[in-house]
Protein backbone atom coordinates (compact mmCIF):
# COMPACT_ATOMS: atom_id res chain seq x y z
CA UNK A 1 0.00 0.00 0.00
CA UNK A 2 1.33 3.41 -0.94
CA UNK A 3 0.90 6.25 1.47
CA UNK A 4 1.36 9.86 0.48
CA UNK A 5 4.50 11.54 1.72
CA UNK A 6 3.63 13.38 4.90
CA UNK A 7 5.40 15.88 7.08
CA UNK A 8 5.11 13.33 9.86
CA UNK A 9 6.92 10.61 7.92
CA UNK A 10 9.64 12.95 6.70
CA UNK A 11 10.36 14.17 10.23
CA UNK A 12 11.55 10.69 11.10
CA UNK A 13 13.13 9.47 7.89
CA UNK A 14 14.88 12.58 6.58
CA UNK A 15 17.37 13.51 9.35
CA UNK A 16 19.43 10.33 9.10
CA UNK A 17 19.29 10.39 5.31
CA UNK A 18 20.55 13.97 5.19
CA UNK A 19 23.26 13.31 7.79
CA UNK A 20 24.60 10.24 6.00
CA UNK A 21 24.52 11.97 2.60
CA UNK A 22 26.24 15.09 3.93
CA UNK A 23 28.80 13.41 6.17
CA UNK A 24 29.22 9.90 4.76
CA UNK A 25 28.52 9.89 1.02
CA UNK A 26 29.97 13.33 0.32
CA UNK A 27 33.30 12.67 2.10
CA UNK A 28 33.73 9.41 0.17
CA UNK A 29 32.85 11.11 -3.12
CA UNK A 30 35.18 13.96 -2.24
CA UNK A 31 37.93 11.38 -1.69
CA UNK A 32 37.56 10.40 -5.35
CA UNK A 33 37.82 14.03 -6.46
CA UNK A 34 40.76 14.60 -4.13
CA UNK A 35 42.72 11.78 -5.72
CA UNK A 36 42.91 13.88 -8.92
CA UNK A 37 44.11 17.06 -7.23
CA UNK A 38 47.69 18.19 -7.46
CA UNK A 39 50.12 19.34 -4.80
CA UNK A 40 52.47 22.19 -5.57
CA UNK A 41 54.70 23.90 -3.00
CA UNK A 42 52.99 22.00 -0.21
CA UNK A 43 49.54 23.29 -1.07
CA UNK A 44 46.77 21.30 -2.67
CA UNK A 45 44.83 22.70 -5.56
CA UNK A 46 41.76 21.38 -7.33
CA UNK A 47 42.75 19.79 -10.59
CA UNK A 48 42.03 16.87 -12.82
CA UNK A 49 45.31 15.09 -13.10
CA UNK A 50 45.95 11.36 -12.94
CA UNK A 51 49.47 12.01 -11.64
CA UNK A 52 48.72 10.69 -8.13
CA UNK A 53 47.39 7.45 -9.52
CA UNK A 54 50.30 6.94 -11.88
CA UNK A 55 52.91 7.85 -9.23
CA UNK A 56 51.45 5.52 -6.62
CA UNK A 57 50.82 2.65 -9.02
CA UNK A 58 54.29 2.82 -10.48
CA UNK A 59 55.95 2.53 -7.07
CA UNK A 60 57.26 -0.86 -6.07
CA UNK A 61 56.79 -0.04 -2.41
CA UNK A 62 53.06 0.55 -2.96
CA UNK A 63 52.49 -2.83 -4.57
CA UNK A 64 54.70 -4.50 -2.02
CA UNK A 65 52.57 -3.15 0.84
CA UNK A 66 49.43 -3.90 -1.14
CA UNK A 67 50.20 -7.59 -1.42
CA UNK A 68 51.60 -7.74 2.12
CA UNK A 69 48.36 -6.29 3.47
CA UNK A 70 46.29 -8.63 1.33
CA UNK A 71 48.28 -11.66 2.50
CA UNK A 72 48.21 -10.61 6.17
CA UNK A 73 44.46 -9.97 6.12
CA UNK A 74 43.78 -13.26 4.33
CA UNK A 75 46.00 -15.14 6.78
CA UNK A 76 44.26 -13.43 9.70
CA UNK A 77 40.81 -14.41 8.39
CA UNK A 78 41.78 -18.04 7.95
CA UNK A 79 43.64 -18.23 11.28
CA UNK A 80 40.88 -16.48 13.22
CA UNK A 81 38.12 -18.57 11.62
CA UNK A 82 39.97 -21.82 12.29
CA UNK A 83 40.79 -20.90 15.90
CA UNK A 84 37.32 -19.53 16.59
CA UNK A 85 35.40 -22.47 15.17
CA UNK A 86 36.02 -25.06 17.94
CA UNK A 87 35.07 -22.44 20.52
CA UNK A 88 31.89 -21.45 18.68
CA UNK A 89 31.08 -25.13 18.12
CA UNK A 90 31.50 -25.98 21.80
CA UNK A 91 29.47 -22.97 22.95
CA UNK A 92 26.71 -23.80 20.49
CA UNK A 93 26.44 -27.53 21.13
CA UNK A 94 28.07 -28.36 24.46
CA UNK A 95 26.87 -25.67 26.85
CA UNK A 96 23.56 -25.31 28.66
CA UNK A 97 21.32 -22.40 27.72
CA UNK A 98 22.35 -20.41 30.79
CA UNK A 99 26.05 -21.05 30.23
CA UNK A 100 25.65 -20.07 26.58
CA UNK A 101 24.03 -16.77 27.54
CA UNK A 102 26.95 -16.03 29.86
CA UNK A 103 29.41 -17.01 27.15
CA UNK A 104 27.79 -14.55 24.74
CA UNK A 105 27.73 -11.80 27.36
CA UNK A 106 31.43 -12.31 28.13
CA UNK A 107 32.35 -12.27 24.43
CA UNK A 108 30.60 -8.90 24.07
CA UNK A 109 32.69 -7.24 26.80
CA UNK A 110 35.84 -6.81 24.65
CA UNK A 111 33.88 -4.56 22.27
CA UNK A 112 33.62 -2.03 25.07
CA UNK A 113 37.24 -2.05 26.09
CA UNK A 114 39.72 0.12 24.33
CA UNK A 115 41.50 -1.72 21.53
CA UNK A 116 44.55 0.50 22.10
CA UNK A 117 44.75 -0.47 25.75
CA UNK A 118 44.54 -4.16 24.88
CA UNK A 119 47.32 -3.77 22.32
CA UNK A 120 49.52 -2.00 24.86
CA UNK A 121 48.74 -4.82 27.25
CA UNK A 122 49.94 -7.37 24.72
CA UNK A 123 53.24 -5.50 24.60
CA UNK A 124 53.59 -6.36 28.31
CA UNK A 125 53.13 -10.03 27.46
CA UNK A 126 55.23 -10.19 24.32
CA UNK A 127 58.21 -7.92 24.91
CA UNK A 128 61.71 -9.38 25.37
CA UNK A 129 61.44 -9.09 29.16
CA UNK A 130 57.70 -9.57 29.11
CA UNK A 131 55.49 -12.02 30.94
CA UNK A 132 55.70 -14.85 28.41
CA UNK A 133 59.49 -14.72 28.14
CA UNK A 134 59.85 -14.63 31.94
CA UNK A 135 57.68 -17.73 32.26
CA UNK A 136 59.58 -19.46 29.47
CA UNK A 137 62.80 -18.49 31.24
CA UNK A 138 61.70 -20.42 34.33
CA UNK A 139 61.75 -23.63 32.33
CA UNK A 140 64.99 -22.63 30.62
CA UNK A 141 63.62 -21.50 27.26
CA UNK A 142 63.98 -18.33 25.29
CA UNK A 143 63.95 -15.43 25.32
CA UNK A 144 62.16 -15.30 22.00
CA UNK A 145 61.50 -12.17 20.07
CA UNK A 146 57.73 -11.89 19.76
CA UNK A 147 57.20 -8.16 19.70
CA UNK A 148 57.85 -6.46 16.34
CA UNK A 149 57.30 -9.63 14.37
CA UNK A 150 54.58 -10.75 11.97
CA UNK A 151 53.44 -13.12 14.72
CA UNK A 152 52.90 -10.09 16.94
CA UNK A 153 50.79 -8.46 14.24
CA UNK A 154 48.71 -11.64 14.01
CA UNK A 155 48.06 -11.62 17.76
CA UNK A 156 46.85 -8.06 17.34
CA UNK A 157 44.52 -9.02 14.49
CA UNK A 158 43.21 -11.90 16.63
CA UNK A 159 42.59 -9.48 19.49
CA UNK A 160 40.68 -7.26 17.10
CA UNK A 161 38.39 -9.81 15.47
CA UNK A 162 38.36 -13.06 17.47
CA UNK A 163 35.36 -12.08 19.67
CA UNK A 164 33.33 -10.89 16.67
CA UNK A 165 34.14 -14.01 14.64
CA UNK A 166 33.20 -16.33 17.53
CA UNK A 167 29.87 -14.52 17.97
CA UNK A 168 29.02 -14.55 14.26
CA UNK A 169 29.96 -18.23 13.93
CA UNK A 170 27.98 -19.00 17.06
CA UNK A 171 24.84 -17.34 15.68
CA UNK A 172 25.07 -19.34 12.48
CA UNK A 173 25.66 -22.62 14.36
CA UNK A 174 22.81 -22.07 16.84
CA UNK A 175 20.32 -21.82 13.97
CA UNK A 176 21.37 -25.09 12.33
CA UNK A 177 18.53 -27.58 12.28
CA UNK A 178 19.42 -30.06 15.04
CA UNK A 179 17.51 -32.86 13.34
CA UNK A 180 20.08 -32.77 10.53
CA UNK A 181 22.83 -33.54 13.03
CA UNK A 182 20.81 -36.27 14.69
CA UNK A 183 20.04 -37.79 11.31
CA UNK A 184 23.74 -37.86 10.52
CA UNK A 185 24.48 -39.54 13.85
CA UNK A 186 21.70 -42.07 13.33
CA UNK A 187 23.22 -43.00 10.02
CA UNK A 188 26.49 -43.67 11.85
CA UNK A 189 28.22 -40.64 10.49
CA UNK A 190 31.28 -40.01 12.68
CA UNK A 191 31.69 -36.90 14.78
CA UNK A 192 34.39 -35.29 12.66
CA UNK A 193 32.63 -36.22 9.46
CA UNK A 194 29.40 -34.69 10.79
CA UNK A 195 31.26 -31.44 11.42
CA UNK A 196 32.71 -31.27 7.94
CA UNK A 197 29.81 -32.67 5.94
CA UNK A 198 26.77 -31.42 7.85
CA UNK A 199 27.59 -28.57 10.22
CA UNK A 200 30.06 -26.53 8.17
CA UNK A 201 27.98 -26.68 4.96
CA UNK A 202 24.78 -25.73 6.83
CA UNK A 203 26.45 -22.86 8.65
CA UNK A 204 28.42 -21.75 5.60
CA UNK A 205 26.74 -18.37 5.20
CA UNK A 206 27.55 -17.24 8.73
CA UNK A 207 31.03 -18.75 8.72
CA UNK A 208 32.00 -16.97 5.50
CA UNK A 209 30.51 -13.65 6.66
CA UNK A 210 32.47 -13.99 9.93
CA UNK A 211 35.69 -14.52 7.95
CA UNK A 212 34.81 -11.53 5.75
CA UNK A 213 34.44 -9.26 8.77
CA UNK A 214 37.82 -10.41 10.04
CA UNK A 215 39.30 -9.60 6.63
CA UNK A 216 37.76 -6.12 6.57
CA UNK A 217 38.92 -5.32 10.11
CA UNK A 218 42.48 -6.62 9.64
CA UNK A 219 42.84 -5.04 6.20
CA UNK A 220 42.22 -1.55 7.58
CA UNK A 221 43.87 -1.82 10.99
CA UNK A 222 46.99 0.26 11.58
CA UNK A 223 47.44 -0.30 15.32
CA UNK A 224 48.57 -3.93 15.36
CA UNK A 225 51.06 -3.69 12.49
CA UNK A 226 52.65 -0.63 14.12
CA UNK A 227 52.62 -1.41 17.85
CA UNK A 228 52.95 -5.21 17.78
CA UNK A 229 54.49 -5.69 14.34
CA UNK A 230 56.98 -2.84 14.66
CA UNK A 231 55.84 -1.20 11.42
CA UNK A 232 57.60 -3.84 9.33
CA UNK A 233 56.46 -4.88 6.79
CA UNK A 234 54.60 -1.70 5.85
CA UNK A 235 50.88 -2.20 5.39
CA UNK A 236 48.56 0.03 3.38
CA UNK A 237 47.07 1.43 6.58
CA UNK A 238 50.54 2.51 7.75
CA UNK A 239 51.16 3.99 4.31
CA UNK A 240 47.94 6.03 4.58
CA UNK A 241 48.71 7.44 8.03
CA UNK A 242 52.29 8.27 7.02
CA UNK A 243 51.20 9.93 3.78
CA UNK A 244 48.44 11.90 5.52
CA UNK A 245 50.19 12.93 8.69
CA UNK A 246 53.56 13.86 7.24
CA UNK A 247 53.38 16.45 4.52
CA UNK A 248 50.47 17.53 2.40
CA UNK A 249 50.17 14.42 0.29
CA UNK A 250 46.48 13.87 0.92
CA UNK A 251 45.73 13.19 -2.78
CA UNK A 252 48.15 10.25 -2.70
CA UNK A 253 46.62 8.99 0.53
CA UNK A 254 43.26 9.20 -1.23
CA UNK A 255 44.60 6.96 -3.99
CA UNK A 256 45.64 4.36 -1.39
CA UNK A 257 42.28 4.62 0.39
CA UNK A 258 40.32 4.20 -2.84
CA UNK A 259 42.42 1.21 -3.84
CA UNK A 260 41.62 -0.30 -0.45
CA UNK A 261 37.89 0.36 -0.86
CA UNK A 262 37.96 -1.19 -4.33
CA UNK A 263 39.75 -4.27 -3.02
CA UNK A 264 37.37 -4.62 -0.10
CA UNK A 265 34.35 -4.32 -2.42
CA UNK A 266 35.69 -7.11 -4.65
CA UNK A 267 36.50 -9.35 -1.68
CA UNK A 268 33.13 -8.64 -0.01
CA UNK A 269 31.24 -9.27 -3.23
CA UNK A 270 33.04 -12.58 -3.85
CA UNK A 271 32.58 -13.68 -0.23
CA UNK A 272 28.87 -12.86 -0.16
CA UNK A 273 28.38 -14.59 -3.48
CA UNK A 274 30.13 -17.68 -2.16
CA UNK A 275 28.26 -17.51 1.15
CA UNK A 276 24.84 -17.54 -0.52
CA UNK A 277 25.79 -19.84 -3.41
CA UNK A 278 22.99 -22.31 -4.08
CA UNK A 279 20.65 -20.61 -1.61
CA UNK A 280 18.18 -19.00 -3.96
CA UNK A 281 15.74 -17.64 -1.46
CA UNK B 1 31.64 -52.77 25.26
CA UNK B 2 31.87 -50.64 22.20
CA UNK B 3 29.05 -48.54 23.64
CA UNK B 4 31.02 -47.54 26.73
CA UNK B 5 34.05 -46.87 24.54
CA UNK B 6 31.98 -44.43 22.54
CA UNK B 7 30.82 -42.80 25.73
CA UNK B 8 34.35 -42.42 27.07
CA UNK B 9 35.58 -41.01 23.83
CA UNK B 10 32.82 -38.47 23.59
CA UNK B 11 33.33 -37.46 27.23
CA UNK B 12 37.01 -36.89 26.47
CA UNK B 13 36.14 -34.86 23.38
CA UNK B 14 33.68 -32.79 25.39
CA UNK B 15 36.31 -32.05 28.01
CA UNK B 16 38.80 -31.10 25.33
CA UNK B 17 36.26 -28.74 23.76
CA UNK B 18 35.35 -27.12 27.08
CA UNK B 19 39.06 -26.67 27.88
CA UNK B 20 39.46 -25.04 24.49
CA UNK B 21 36.63 -22.61 25.23
CA UNK B 22 38.25 -21.69 28.55
CA UNK B 23 41.56 -21.07 26.76
CA UNK B 24 39.81 -18.94 24.15
CA UNK B 25 38.29 -16.78 26.88
CA UNK B 26 41.68 -16.61 28.61
CA UNK B 27 43.17 -15.24 25.38
CA UNK B 28 40.41 -12.65 25.06
CA UNK B 29 40.59 -11.52 28.69
CA UNK B 30 44.35 -11.76 29.26
CA UNK B 31 45.08 -8.25 27.96
CA UNK B 32 42.08 -6.75 29.76
CA UNK B 33 43.01 -8.36 33.08
CA UNK B 34 46.70 -7.54 32.69
CA UNK B 35 45.97 -3.90 32.03
CA UNK B 36 43.91 -3.82 35.21
CA UNK B 37 46.56 -5.54 37.34
CA UNK B 38 49.48 -3.53 36.01
CA UNK B 39 47.67 -0.24 36.50
CA UNK B 40 48.32 -0.81 40.25
CA UNK B 41 51.91 -1.90 39.76
CA UNK B 42 54.84 0.39 40.48
CA UNK B 43 57.23 -0.74 37.70
CA UNK B 44 57.96 1.56 34.81
CA UNK B 45 58.41 -1.41 32.48
CA UNK B 46 55.71 -3.82 33.58
CA UNK B 47 56.40 -7.55 33.70
CA UNK B 48 56.38 -10.33 36.27
CA UNK B 49 57.25 -10.70 39.09
CA UNK B 50 55.03 -7.80 40.06
CA UNK B 51 56.51 -4.76 41.75
CA UNK B 52 54.82 -3.03 44.64
CA UNK B 53 51.22 -2.02 44.82
CA UNK B 54 50.98 1.63 43.89
CA UNK B 55 48.54 4.25 42.75
CA UNK B 56 51.31 6.25 41.07
CA UNK B 57 49.95 5.82 37.55
CA UNK B 58 46.51 6.96 38.58
CA UNK B 59 48.11 9.92 40.34
CA UNK B 60 50.20 10.73 37.25
CA UNK B 61 47.10 10.59 35.10
CA UNK B 62 45.03 12.64 37.52
CA UNK B 63 47.71 15.34 37.64
CA UNK B 64 48.03 15.62 33.87
CA UNK B 65 45.91 18.59 32.74
CA UNK B 66 45.98 17.29 29.16
CA UNK B 67 44.34 14.05 30.27
CA UNK B 68 41.59 16.01 32.01
CA UNK B 69 41.06 18.07 28.91
CA UNK B 70 40.90 14.88 26.86
CA UNK B 71 38.43 13.36 29.30
CA UNK B 72 36.27 16.47 29.12
CA UNK B 73 36.31 16.39 25.30
CA UNK B 74 35.50 12.67 25.30
CA UNK B 75 32.58 13.20 27.65
CA UNK B 76 31.12 16.15 25.75
CA UNK B 77 31.57 14.39 22.41
CA UNK B 78 30.18 11.10 23.76
CA UNK B 79 27.04 12.63 25.24
CA UNK B 80 26.23 14.70 22.14
CA UNK B 81 27.02 11.76 19.83
CA UNK B 82 24.80 9.48 21.93
CA UNK B 83 21.85 11.89 21.81
CA UNK B 84 22.13 12.72 18.11
CA UNK B 85 22.82 9.13 16.97
CA UNK B 86 19.92 7.79 19.01
CA UNK B 87 17.53 10.41 17.61
CA UNK B 88 18.64 9.75 14.02
CA UNK B 89 18.68 5.99 14.59
CA UNK B 90 15.19 6.07 16.05
CA UNK B 91 13.88 7.92 13.01
CA UNK B 92 15.50 5.46 10.63
CA UNK B 93 14.29 2.43 12.61
CA UNK B 94 10.74 3.78 12.63
CA UNK B 95 10.95 4.53 8.90
CA UNK B 96 12.04 0.97 8.20
CA UNK B 97 9.33 -0.39 10.52
CA UNK B 98 6.45 1.56 9.07
CA UNK B 99 7.09 2.60 5.49
CA UNK B 100 7.81 0.89 2.21
CA UNK B 101 9.01 3.17 -0.52
CA UNK B 102 11.04 3.29 -3.71
CA UNK B 103 14.75 3.20 -2.90
CA UNK B 104 14.32 1.76 0.57
CA UNK B 105 17.26 -0.60 0.01
CA UNK B 106 19.52 2.39 -0.64
CA UNK B 107 18.13 4.14 2.42
CA UNK B 108 18.88 1.10 4.60
CA UNK B 109 22.33 0.71 3.10
CA UNK B 110 23.13 4.32 4.01
CA UNK B 111 21.71 3.73 7.47
CA UNK B 112 23.72 0.58 8.18
CA UNK B 113 26.92 0.55 6.05
CA UNK B 114 29.22 3.14 7.69
CA UNK B 115 30.64 0.82 10.39
CA UNK B 116 31.90 -1.59 7.72
CA UNK B 117 34.16 1.05 6.12
CA UNK B 118 37.65 0.81 7.66
CA UNK B 119 38.03 3.66 10.15
CA UNK B 120 41.30 4.73 8.63
CA UNK B 121 39.64 5.41 5.28
CA UNK B 122 36.70 7.11 6.95
CA UNK B 123 39.15 9.20 8.97
CA UNK B 124 41.00 10.36 5.87
CA UNK B 125 37.78 11.09 3.95
CA UNK B 126 36.35 13.00 6.92
CA UNK B 127 39.53 15.01 7.44
CA UNK B 128 39.77 15.98 3.78
CA UNK B 129 36.07 16.82 3.44
CA UNK B 130 35.56 18.59 6.77
CA UNK B 131 38.65 20.73 6.37
CA UNK B 132 37.32 21.71 2.93
CA UNK B 133 34.09 22.99 4.48
CA UNK B 134 35.99 24.51 7.43
CA UNK B 135 34.70 22.13 10.04
CA UNK B 136 37.83 20.18 10.89
CA UNK B 137 40.11 20.36 13.89
CA UNK B 138 37.52 20.81 16.59
CA UNK B 139 35.17 18.84 18.78
CA UNK B 140 32.33 19.40 16.32
CA UNK B 141 34.20 17.48 13.61
CA UNK B 142 34.64 14.52 15.96
CA UNK B 143 30.94 14.64 16.81
CA UNK B 144 29.94 14.73 13.14
CA UNK B 145 32.07 11.73 12.22
CA UNK B 146 31.18 9.71 15.30
CA UNK B 147 27.47 10.11 14.61
CA UNK B 148 28.04 8.66 11.13
CA UNK B 149 29.52 5.54 12.72
CA UNK B 150 27.23 5.33 15.78
CA UNK B 151 23.78 6.02 14.29
CA UNK B 152 23.67 2.58 12.59
CA UNK B 153 24.12 0.86 15.99
CA UNK B 154 21.25 2.89 17.45
CA UNK B 155 19.10 2.10 14.44
CA UNK B 156 19.76 -1.65 14.74
CA UNK B 157 18.98 -1.75 18.47
CA UNK B 158 15.74 0.24 18.19
CA UNK B 159 14.63 -1.62 15.05
CA UNK B 160 14.97 -4.89 16.95
CA UNK B 161 12.68 -3.59 19.66
CA UNK B 162 10.12 -2.34 17.14
CA UNK B 163 9.96 -5.78 15.59
CA UNK B 164 8.80 -7.12 18.96
CA UNK B 165 5.83 -4.75 18.93
CA UNK B 166 2.38 -5.93 17.90
CA UNK B 167 1.94 -4.25 14.49
CA UNK B 168 -1.76 -3.67 15.26
CA UNK B 169 -0.95 -1.44 18.21
CA UNK B 170 -0.30 1.77 16.29
CA UNK B 171 -3.32 1.44 13.93
CA UNK B 172 -5.45 0.71 17.00
CA UNK B 173 -4.41 4.04 18.51
CA UNK B 174 -5.32 5.83 15.23
CA UNK B 175 -8.72 4.13 15.19
CA UNK B 176 -9.33 5.37 18.69
CA UNK B 177 -8.85 8.88 17.40
CA UNK B 178 -5.18 9.53 18.14
CA UNK B 179 -3.30 11.57 15.58
CA UNK B 180 -0.07 10.12 14.17
CA UNK B 181 1.92 12.36 16.50
CA UNK B 182 -0.12 11.34 19.52
CA UNK B 183 0.23 7.64 18.67
CA UNK B 184 3.96 8.18 18.38
CA UNK B 185 4.13 9.87 21.77
CA UNK B 186 1.84 7.52 23.67
CA UNK B 187 2.41 4.17 21.94
CA UNK B 188 5.66 3.92 19.99
CA UNK B 189 7.98 5.95 22.23
CA UNK B 190 6.94 4.29 25.52
CA UNK B 191 7.23 0.85 23.96
CA UNK B 192 10.70 1.47 22.54
CA UNK B 193 11.97 3.46 25.55
CA UNK B 194 14.24 0.69 26.90
CA UNK B 195 15.82 0.31 23.45
CA UNK B 196 16.15 4.08 23.13
CA UNK B 197 18.05 4.26 26.43
CA UNK B 198 20.04 1.16 25.50
CA UNK B 199 21.01 2.73 22.19
CA UNK B 200 21.96 5.94 23.98
CA UNK B 201 24.39 4.14 26.29
CA UNK B 202 25.82 1.84 23.63
CA UNK B 203 26.49 4.67 21.19
CA UNK B 204 28.12 6.67 23.99
CA UNK B 205 30.33 3.69 24.81
CA UNK B 206 31.30 3.28 21.14
CA UNK B 207 32.20 6.97 20.91
CA UNK B 208 34.24 6.79 24.15
CA UNK B 209 36.52 4.14 22.65
CA UNK B 210 36.81 5.35 19.07
CA UNK B 211 40.29 6.70 18.38
CA UNK B 212 41.13 6.40 14.68
CA UNK B 213 38.62 8.76 13.11
CA UNK B 214 38.95 11.08 16.11
CA UNK B 215 42.73 11.06 15.64
CA UNK B 216 42.39 12.22 12.05
CA UNK B 217 39.82 14.96 12.54
CA UNK B 218 40.25 16.20 16.11
CA UNK B 219 43.23 18.52 15.59
CA UNK B 220 44.12 20.07 18.92
CA UNK B 221 40.88 19.03 20.63
CA UNK B 222 42.02 15.50 21.29
CA UNK B 223 39.72 13.02 22.96
CA UNK B 224 41.02 10.63 25.59
CA UNK B 225 41.57 7.64 23.24
CA UNK B 226 43.57 9.89 20.92
CA UNK B 227 45.63 10.87 23.95
CA UNK B 228 46.22 7.18 24.66
CA UNK B 229 47.41 6.76 21.09
CA UNK B 230 49.85 9.58 21.81
CA UNK B 231 51.11 7.80 24.93
CA UNK B 232 51.53 4.65 22.88
CA UNK B 233 53.59 6.55 20.28
CA UNK B 234 55.72 8.45 22.73
CA UNK B 235 56.97 7.47 26.12
CA UNK B 236 55.37 4.06 26.49
CA UNK B 237 53.99 4.19 29.96
CA UNK B 238 51.73 2.27 32.32
CA UNK B 239 49.56 5.39 32.42
CA UNK B 240 47.75 3.75 29.54
CA UNK B 241 46.70 1.00 31.96
CA UNK B 242 45.35 3.50 34.44
CA UNK B 243 43.35 5.37 31.80
CA UNK B 244 42.24 2.09 30.24
CA UNK B 245 40.98 0.63 33.52
CA UNK B 246 39.13 3.83 34.31
CA UNK B 247 37.45 4.03 30.90
CA UNK B 248 36.71 0.29 31.04
CA UNK B 249 34.76 0.70 34.27
CA UNK B 250 32.89 3.65 32.79
CA UNK B 251 32.01 1.83 29.54
CA UNK B 252 31.00 -1.35 31.36
CA UNK B 253 28.70 0.64 33.65
CA UNK B 254 26.99 2.05 30.57
CA UNK B 255 26.74 -1.34 28.88
CA UNK B 256 25.38 -3.10 31.97
CA UNK B 257 22.86 -0.28 32.43
CA UNK B 258 21.81 -0.73 28.83
CA UNK B 259 21.61 -4.49 29.26
CA UNK B 260 19.46 -4.19 32.40
CA UNK B 261 17.13 -1.77 30.63
CA UNK B 262 16.84 -3.94 27.54
CA UNK B 263 16.26 -7.25 29.32
CA UNK B 264 14.35 -5.94 32.36
CA UNK B 265 11.72 -4.09 30.39
CA UNK B 266 11.15 -6.80 27.82
CA UNK B 267 10.73 -9.33 30.63
CA UNK B 268 8.11 -7.02 32.13
CA UNK B 269 6.15 -6.78 28.90
CA UNK B 270 6.44 -10.53 28.45
CA UNK B 271 4.87 -10.98 31.87
CA UNK B 272 2.02 -8.66 31.03
CA UNK B 273 1.17 -10.57 27.88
Amino acid sequence: MRRPITLYGLTFSLPLLLWQILFFVFPLVFLVALSFWTVKNFTMRPDFDVVNWTTMFSRGVFWQSYFTTLALAAAASVLTSVLAFPAAYAIAFKLSDTARRWAVFLMVIPFFTSYLVRIYSWQIFLSDNGIINVILGWIGLGPFQMLNTVGGTMIGYLTLSFPLVVLLQLFSLVFIDRTLIEAAHNMRCGRIRTVFEVIIPSGRTGLVIAGLFCFILSFGDFVSPVYLGGGEPTTLSILITDTTKSGQQWPRAAVIALTMIGTLLIVAFAAVKFAYKGKSK
Amino acid sequence: MSGSDDLNRSAAVNWALITYVVLAYAFVFAPIAASFVFSFNSDRFPSIPLGEFSLDWYRAVAQDPLVWEGARNTLVVGVVVGLVSTALGFGAAYTDYRYTFFGKQVYLALALLPPTIPVIILGLAMLAYLSRVNLSGNALSVIISHVVVCAPFAMAIIRLRLSQMDPALEPAAWNLGASEWKAMRHVIVPFTMPAILGALFITMAVSFDEFAVAWFVSGLNETLPVKVLGFLQGQVSPRINAIGSFVFILSMTLVILAQLLLSGRSAQTAEKE
